[in-house]
């Protein structure tokens, strides 16, 4: 039997040791790590903005990407485009700079993504949620940081759950199905943004919000939620901006 | 003592089959069921668990003669957590996709019941050199049951072969749109949880079968 001294000694050695490891380690791979999160913020603008994968593949060609194809500004919530250091903001808390990044190919508006985020279950999901050049039917949504379950809140970042936002199936005069985006607003322009509906959607013709609807999660009611709170409340802040877009096609 | 007698090998072979720690212990399993959707996330994961398994049997080996007694279990959970949280910092920042979708599961290794149950069974009782020995033979054996796990999983649930490649995997084959045309199908099961328990069942039982292994009544 060891001393109690002894014992003591020994677990501070350990520590000490086992502390330093993990800081030298920590320390030595920041950059490469802060690198990485700050590829994959913009991979996840790309994607929701529809960039074809082989444009994705490593972080220089994002990065290369996004310089040449993303307006990125900052406008305030009377949609006037303020000064601001668009990397340092924090999109959770921050309710007067809101960053836009806009998607041009020769100078013309092809899609407009927006930072989305709010509270799930366990965590704050982060996200972009892009908008065709009409700011009403959506061209694509991303999550990319998140601490909800796995295999259950966390579904929200797999493609089947993004894919639901733009696959509205549509039935036309001859019976056949075609798929269209779901829309941000009502008929009368107005933002109601997109509820996630627990059990499905119901696409019978009675369901006349059925477009502005998408299929919820099982086993994680509280998380789908959330995004359907904050995905309302973060594109109201954008509402005139995005009138702006709409009406004269620049902010 | 010469590394590849018989004894050594016997070290290392042992957990691969008649004693392997998944399908005759059943240790480890949590993670077996959860990585193993694709073949790639259970090519990584064994390769972190190999990483860590050979790592903690050795350092606890070399200082298992001055462990106290009374606080060994807290020395081997600081061990292997400092080395689990080494591996998830470096996948952070070479392989940032795959700890994206490892996500919880590689700082999970700590609670992997096989690392664990290694350095207190074998590591505290034995030189390095055998502790590391010991380290290969479990890592591998957890390693070709998940794979196998993953392969069946992947293949029939979402119909393709996925191999790691630094980003998101790299399809090494996917089943050909003429066969779904001609009434294929994926077993979606196979990607849920339930659909891992029926394949590790599944791999248990041959596996039991060729080791000839028999459980006392």
């Amino acid at each position: 039997m060891h001393s109690n001294n002894y014992t003591l000694g020994f677990v501070f050695i350990v520590t000490i040791i086992l502390g330093s490891m993990l800081s030298f380690t920590k320390d030595s791979i920041k950059d490469l790590q802060e690198e990485n999160l700050k590829a994959d913020v913009q991979k996840t603008i790309l994607r929701s903005l529809k960039f074809d994968e082989s444009l994705l593949q490593t972080n220089e060609l994002i990065e290369q990407t996004f310089k040449s194809y993303i307006d990125a500004k900052c406008v305030n919530i009377e949609g006037v485009i303020v000064e601001c250091a668009i990397e340092e903001i924090d999109i959770e808390k921050n309710v007067d700079v809101l960053p836009v990044y806009i998607r041009k190919d020769n100078n013309e508006i092809k899609g407009i993504a927006l930072p989305v985020a709010g509270k799930g279950l366990w965590s704050t999901i982060f996200g972009y949620i892009a908008l065709n050049p009409d700011t009403d039917s959506v061209l694509g949504i991303q999550f990319y940081k998140h601490g909800e379950t796995p295999g259950l809140g966390g579904e929200v970042e797999k493609k089947w759950f993004t894919d639901n936002f733009i696959n509205h199936p549509q039935e036309d005069s001859s019976g056949s199905i075609t798929y269209v985006p779901k829309k941000i607003r009502d008929s009368n322009g107005k933002i109601v943004s997109i509820k996630v509906v627990k059990g499905g959607v119901d696409y019978s013709d009675t369901n006349m919000e059925s477009i502005h609807q998408v299929d919820g999660i099982s086993g994680a009611t509280v998380t789908a939620d959330g995004v359907t709170d904050f995905l309302l409340e973060d594109l109201l802040r954008y509402e005139k901006t995005l009138d702006k877009i709409r009406d004269y096609g620049t902010i | 003592m010469e590394l590849f007698n018989s004894e050594s090998k016997k070290i290392i072979s042992d957990p691969i089959n008649v004693n392997n720690p998944i399908s005759l212990q059943v240790l480890g399993i949590c993670s077996a069921l959860a990585v193993t959707i694709r073949l790639d996330q259970a090519i990584i994961m064994t390769l972190a668990v190999i990483f860590v398994l050979c790592s903690s049997n050795v350092i606890l080996s070399i200082i298992r003669n001055y462990i106290p007694n009374r606080v060994r279990i807290v020395i081997m959970l600081s061990v292997i957590a400092s080395l689990v949280s080494v591996v998830d910092e470096l996948l952070k920042a070479y392989l940032y996709d795959m700890s994206k979708q490892l996500s919880v599961f590689v700082g999970l290794i700590i609670t992997n019941c096989i690392i664990m149950g290694r350095a207190e069974a074998f590591a505290l009782k034995n030189g390095p050199s055998k502790a590391f020995l010991d380290g290969i033979g479990n890592g591998f054996g957890y390693g070709l049951i998940i794979i196998i796990v993953s392969f069946f999983r992947e293949l029939f649930g979402a119909g393709t072969i996925t191999l790691p490649d630094g980003g998101a995997g790299y399809v090494l084959w996917r089943i050909p749109e003429s066969w779904y045309a001609a009434g294929y199908e994926n077993i979606g099961l196979l990607v849920l949880s339930p659909g891992a328990f029926i394949i590790l069942g599944l791999v248990i039982w041959v596996q039991r079968e060729m080791a000839g292994v028999e459980e006392d009544a």
